[in-house]
Parts: C-alpha cells; structure tokens; sequence
C-alpha cells in the first residue's frame, strides 16, 4: 500500500478519479510529512492478514487473525528497496501497547485502534470478525494506528513502541517489565472515580464537552449511515426484480425482445453493482470511526487532567487545614472544631511537653504538605503545558483529516453518479437499438 | 429503426460489460462506436437518439386530423350526489363533423357508456380501457387531487386512443359523446341493460359447451395475451415497490443535514464544509424527491394501463371465443336436426360471416395494438430511464459545486479535474 513515502506537499484532491486507496494515501503522506525522526529512518506498513489456529489462555483451540508488520529503512535516492524486516502481530498485541501508551502518557491523546466488532453494521455487512472485508478494513486500521504513533512527536521516541515494530519474540517481557499494569489499575480507578474539581480548568471543560457532543453526533451519522445503506440496498435489489421480468418478457416478444433483453441484463447488472459503492461508502465510515473513538481519547485526557487538579487542591486543602490547627495549637484558640480541642477542654489542658511535641508533629507535616502542593503545581502545570501542546496538534490533523475525508466522500458520490447513469444510459441505449 | 446510424456490433460490445474495468474504459471512451463524440451529459447523448426517433412521431401527427383534450375537472354537487365533470375540447377538420371546434362536459360515467358502446358495437376489437372505478387499496379518497388528475389523464389518453383508432375513431358514438352538449338522452337509446343481459347469458352458454377448436393464430395470440398479462402483473408490482422503497430512502437520507449542520456548529475550521455536505444532501434529497414523482407519473400509470390492456384482451379473445361458439353450435344443430334446414342454414350463414368478420377484426387490430403497445412503453421506460439519468447528473452536479467550493477555500494544488 504506502510502498512509497512521498515528500511532496499534499495537494488537495482534485482528481475526481481518485480511488479509496489513492484518498489513503493521501492522508498517511499528511501524517509521514510531518518527519518526525522515526519516520525519516523507517517505512512501515501493515501488509498482510493471515488466520492462525492455536490454543488460548484456557487451552481451548480458537482461530484468530495475524497481521504482517513490514518494516523498510526509508528510501535513499536511487537506491533499490532493501528487504524489509517483518513480524507478526495479532490483535490483543496492539490493544497492549496501546494501554501501554495511555498509561505511560497520560497527557497525550493516543490514536486509536479499529473497531474490536463490526459496529452499526447495516444488514448485509458481516459482523464476522473473521469475514475477509472486516480484516481487510482492520488491516488498514492498523496501518493507520502504527503510522499515526510513529508520526507523533512525542510517542514516537517511545523505546516500547519501536521494539513493537522490530522485536517479534522479546516485546511482550519488556512491556510487562515496565510496570506499567500498576499504574493501569490505578488510572482505571481514577478514570472511574467521581469527584468535584472545585476550580474546574475552562478550557479542558470546553474540551471535555465538546468532545462528548462529537461522539454524539458522529455516533448519529453512524447510525443514520447503517440505515440509509440499508434502504439504498433496497432499492437496487428491487431493480434486480426488474431485469428478471425484462428477461422473462423478452422471451415472448418478437420485435422489441432482444432489446428487453439486453436492458434486463443490464438492469441485474445495476443491481449488483450496490454492493461495490456499499463496500466504498465503508471507508467513509471507517474514518468517521477513527474519530469517534479519538474522542474517547480525548476525554481520558480531560479526566486525567480533573483528577490531577483534584489532587492539587485536596493536598492544598489538607496544607490549609493544618495549618489552621497549628495556629490554634499555638495561640490556644479553638476556632475550629476538633476533637482534640473538645477532649482538651472537656478533660483539661495538656501539659507543655505534650503541646511542643503535638506542635513539632505538625510542624514536620506541614513542611511535607507544602512539598506535596508544590509537586502536585508542578506537576498540573506539567500536564497542562504538555497536554495543551497535543491537543493543538491533535486539532489540526482533526481539521486536516476530516476536510479530507468529506472531500473524497463527495469525490466518491460523483464517482457513484457517473458509475450508476452509466448503466442507466446503456439500457436506454438498448431500447433504442433494438426495435 | 430506419435511418438509425449506430452499427450492429454496438451491443456486442455492450454486452462484454460485466467487468468494473471494462466499464471504465467504456466511459473514458472519447468516442462513440460510430465515432461521434461521447458527451459529457449523458441527456445529450439520449437527446441525440430521442430526436430521430421522434421524426417518426411527427409522421403520424401530419395525418392527424382530430384532436382531443381531458381537461379542467370540477366538482358537481347536487342534492342526490357529489361528482366530478372534465371539460372535453374537440378540434378536427373532419367533414362529417357539423363543425370545427367543440367544447362539452363528461362525468365518468359518460365514458363508461361510450366504452361500452363501442365494445357492444365491436366486441373483436381492443378498445383501450378506462381508469379503474375507485381504488380502495390505496385509501385514495374519491375527491383527492391527485387521483382526479391521475384518471383525468387516464381519461385523456382514453380519447386520444380512440380517436387514433382507424375503426372506432369514426364510430357514432364517439362523435355524439363528442360533440352533444347533452349526452343524456342519447344514452337513454339503443340496446339496455336486458340485452346486455341476453348476450350475457348465451356467452356462458355458449362457453359451457366449450370450444371445438382455437384456430392456430388464436390460440397463439391467447397464450401471448396470458403471459403478457402475467408480466405486466409484475412489472406494475415491482414499479410500485421500487418507488415505495425509494420514498423510504429519501426518508432516510435527510436525516443526515441536521446532523451535519449540528456538527458544523461544534466546530470552527470544519463548519463550513460540514454545512456545505448538509446542503449537498437537501439538494440531493428534493432530485430525489422530483424522480419519485415523475416515476409515479410517468411509468406507474403506463404500466397500470397496460395491466388494465391485459383485462381487456382477455375479454375480446372470450368474446371472439364466444362468437366461434355460437357458430359451432348452431353449425351442430345444422348437421343433426333434419328438419328446418333451410332456416338453419340461413343462421349458420349469418353466424359464419360474423364468426370471419370478428376474426378478421381481431386479426388486423392485433397488429395495431401490438405496434402501439411497444411505443408506448418503451417510450414509458425511456423516459423513467432519462429522468433517472436527470437525477444522477443534478446530485453529481451538486457534489462537483460543493469540491469546487473546497478547492477554493484552500486555494492550493490545482490539476485538471477528470
């Protein structure tokens, strides 16, 4: 597919010839111009899917697909493309290294994987994750998840991922020797959490949201898009009925027959061809998927974020509080209720010694609470910095990527258009002809 | 088709496009089989084949010499009853008729007695059906527009048929329903409800005896008209599905613009082009929209028509049956009975010149009403075919403006659209 990395500006497509594949790949030469110095070393693609049978975790024979990860240094001028290193990858090996990725980064939107099962299929599509189309789909769907990580500034230096592309054997020891599973448990807790930022950051509110109003609304044209495929199937499957009775009409006619005949043929073949613009309308929605599940992304992100701020001001509030009570402790007044307050009162004072130690404990605490705030600053204003600076990025190819797409969609209806009056036009012609 | 100057090896090539490919390079053709330039509107090229057709056409429309128009329905109310009244225009340069121009009222019914007339009059000839009483299955109401403007059309063709009929376009009746400003007390004369009664009586008599035999032709054109009828069943069924599945198409697909519209409002670099898909599909919905219409216009009504033709020749082959029939018997008694022989010859005579005049009527009306049928519906599926062709240009029309809109936003890369 990427055979060749193109260094070229992307020009805006304004072939109306152009195929899916060729639309592709005007997108994946969007992410590869960015050259980052990953991608300056190396080609990557996922060229192939094979089905393997082998026995599972509870030793139970399954079938599964693997994919082929082609790995080519970048091309030099004039030189012959070397043979590329390759290795293979199932499924469940990149949804490790992508929670590899969200756990390790947290502040980075993580592109995401294709589809685990067919969603808002429309009748005819197999929900089959071993159906030939699906793979083929997730095939590209990968390519497009390994060259989106390897085109990003940040998780292309990452060590893990490079030994995804390079060590076929060796990299499930190393992810898991990172320990970052500790931390999974631990974000999947917070992602799940419910608490109240009290001074809630606008802007990652505003992203939250808008991120949640775009998974609504490309969810609905998912939907809407199942549904319009399905009635458009109708429609075409009907006119199969037509080139049926031409057919059986012909057969009694003298004069017009041979013309009934031809558009019979014709009309079946009309019929037909709704498989073909369905399987390309796909791809269309397959990029509309990639973005609905960016969305999930991005909220993760927002939450991270939330959680972070909730840290700062639960430690921030923790540090005022004690020291409040060394205050009173110190001062003897009791504005603040506290147990021990009420038990000193109710059971008389403690003695000096006790006070001076009760105040050097707090005393310690306070230095450490201060520490802890000023971490926790640190490290919000870290998270913020570096999240901002991705989500910029991620705007951008979002802008990029989906004026695309509606493009190539348009493209494609044109395409479609010319495809159909075609038919049409020839059984016009047919009638003409033969009587 | 005379006259026509694509060669005979055109639908050989044609039929070689089973493959994606091959069809590309049939439209990336410049040229047609024939050497003249393939156009880039498909409705030029159509044009192109449609005017020489429509020269035959004007032939027959020089030799016209009456002209008939259904028009202007209006409501009636009147103590016992609501109906509806057509204006019928006549225009003919025809000596027997008193003058040149004629204007009257007709109900439905008035075209019940005329069809019936002239059915009496001719029971071997096809005359053209009438539009159906009153449809309940579709819940149409009696008074709706669109099913007054349906059978006025109906009506119309109606008259148009008979009066290019080169037998009943002279036919008494005809020219009375025509011309008289007042049709009621000519249906008041001629043969009533009792001797339609009588002739119905000695048809099921006769049919009970059943046919000696059907004359080779006869029987040919009876399995024709069944299976003609058979087809015709399901083309009108299979019309009126596809226009049913594609309303729910449309349905479907407008759905998309508010959802793009509100997506366009989330966003800011992407609003305009998500709004520009919202309007491409307003747009392609209403051509939609319009190519339902006129298949349910155009094609929905031909094909109905013809179900209806199917009835008819039904009928006209039972009656021609029937009038074989009553000679053979008559013919039988002839040859049992010994007595009243002469006078039996005298009606077998009659019944064997009636039996020949009806074949022979039969026969020469075939060939017309043959001839008239393949024009008519071949011209019905061309022209759904041209309007669906119509449609598939204004929607690509509407995505090109909408690329065109894009290129010029972002203003970089220009090549040569395809």
């Amino acid at each position: 597919m990427a055979d060749s990395v193109s260094r070229e500006e992307v020009a805006v497509i304004s072939n109306t010839d152009i195929t899916s594949t060729e639309s592709e790949n005007n997108i994946i030469n969007t992410m590869v111009e960015r050259g980052t110095a990953l991608l300056r070393k190396l080609e990557i693609n996922v060229a192939e899917a094979e089905k393997r049978t082998g026995k599972n975790t509870v030793n139970m024979q399954e079938t599964y697909t693997v994919y082929l990860i082609e790995i080519r240094p970048a091309e030099t001028e004039g030189g012959t493309p070397a043979a590329p290193d390759t290795l293979w990858r199932r499924y469940s090996e990149f949804e490790l290294l992508r929670t590899y990725l969200l756990v390790t980064y947290p502040y980075i939107i993580i592109p995401p994987l294709p589809e685990k099962r067919a969603e808002f299929v429309w009748h005819k599509l197999s929900a089959d994750n071993l159906d030939p189309d699906f793979v083929e789909r997730r095939r590209v769907g990968l390519e497009n998840f390994l060259l989106r990580v390897a085109s990003h500034p940040v998780l292309s230096n990452d060590k893990i991922f490079f030994l995804f592309l390079t060590e076929e054997k060796g990299w499930r020891d190393a992810v898991l020797e990172t320990g970052f599973q500790d931390k999974a448990d631990s974000r999947l807790k917070s992602l799940s959490a419910m608490f109240r930022v009290k001074n809630p950051d606008k802007r990652f509110t505003a992203l939250k949201q808008y991120s949640d109003e775009l998974n609504s609304v490309i969810s609905q044209l998912l939907r809407i898009r199942a549904r319009v495929a399905d009635r458009l199937y109708g429609v075409y499957k009907v006119h199969g009925n037509y080139g049926r009775v031409f057919s059986e009409w012909s057969a009694i006619e003298k004069e017009m027959g041979d013309g009934l005949q031809s558009a019979g043929h014709h009309m079946d073949t009309y019929a037909a061809s709704i498989d073909d613009i369905l399987e390309e309308e796909e791809h269309f929605a397959d990029q509309l998927k990639e973005y609905l599940f960016y969305t999930d992304a991005v909220r993760s992100v927002c939450r991270k974020h939330e959680l972070i701020q909730y840290e700062l001001e639960m430690a921030a509030q923790d540090l005022a509080q004690k020291k409040q009570q060394k205050e009173e402790l110190a001062t003897g007044t009791v504005r603040i209720f506290s147990l021990k307050g009420m038990t000193s009162k109710l059971f008389g004072q403690e003695s000096p010694e006790q006070k001076e130690s009760r105040l050097a404990a707090l005393e310690q605490s306070i230095q450490e609470g201060e520490e802890t705030v000023k971490e926790k600053n640190t490290e919000c204003q870290e998270f913020v910095r570096a999240a901002w600076d991705d989500i910029e990025h991620f705007k951008e190819q979002r802008d990029k990527d989906l004026r695309e797409a509606l493009i190539s969609y348009a493209i494609m209806q044109i395409s479609m258009c010319k495809k159909v009056w075609t038919f049409i036009l020839v059984c016009i012609l047919c009638m003409y002809i033969n009587s | 088709m005379s006259g026509h100057t694509v060669p005979a090896d055109f639908s050989e090539h044609m039929l070689d496009l089973d493959e994606d490919e091959d069809l590309e390079v049939f439209t990336k053709n410049t040229s047609l089989p024939d050497g003249s330039p393939l156009p880039n509107s498909p409705s030029s090229m159509v044009n192109q084949y449609r005017l020489e057709d429509d020269d035959e056409g004007k032939e027959d429309a020089n030799t016209k010499d009456i002209f008939v128009t259904v028009d202007h329905p209006e409501s009636q109310v009147t103590a016992i009853e609501t109906f509806i009244l057509y204006r019928v225009v006549t225009r003919t340069t025809r000596s027997d008729f008193d003058s040149s121009e004629y204007e009257v009222r007709r109900r439905y019914q008035d075209f019940v007695w005329l069809r019936s007339k002239l059915e009496e009059k001719h029971p071997t000839l096809i005359v053209h059906p009438l539009p159906e009483k009153f449809v309940m299955k579709g819940m149409v109401e009696r008074f709706n527009d669109d099913f007054i403007e349906t059978r006025r059309r109906a009506l119309h063709r109606f008259l148009n048929k008979i009066s290019e009929h080169p037998i009943l376009s002279y036919s008494q009746h005809f020219q009375v329903f025509l011309t008289a400003q007042d049709l009621a007390p000519h249906r008041k004369q001629g043969p009533g409800f009792l001797s339609r009664m009588g002739e119905t009586v000695r048809a099921v008599a006769n049919s009970v005896r059943g046919l000696r035999s059907r004359p080779e032709e006869f029987a040919v054109m009876q399995e024709y008209v069944d299976d003609f009828s058979n087809k015709m069943c399901c083309m009108d069924k299979v019309s009126q599905r596809i226009i049913k599945e594609q309303r729910e198409y449309v349905d479907d697909l407008k759905q998309y613009s508010p959802t793009y519209a509100r997506w366009g409002e989330l966003e800011e670099e992407l609003t305009e082009p998500l709004k520009g898909v919202a309007s491409c599909v307003v747009q392609c919905s209403k051509e939609a929209e319009e190519h339902i219409q006129h298949l349910s216009e155009v094609l929905v009504p031909a094909l109905h028509e013809y179900v209806l033709c199917a009835e008819t020749l039904k009928a006209v082959m039972r009656r021609r049956d029937n009038i074989q029939a009553e000679f053979e018997a008559k013919n039988e008694a002839l040859l049992t009975r010994k007595a009243e022989q002469e006078a039996l010859q005298e009606e077998v005579d009659v019944l064997a010149d009636r039996m020949e005049q009806a074949n022979n009527s039969l026969k020469g009306d075939w060939v017309r009403w043959q001839h008239s049928m393949k024009t008519d519906l071949r011209s019905a599926f061309i022209s759904a075919a041209e309007k669906n062709v119509e449609y598939y240009e204004k929607c690509l029309a509407v995505w090109e403006s909408f690329l065109v809109s894009q290129r010029a936003e972002a203003g970089g890369g220009q090549e040569d659209v395809a």
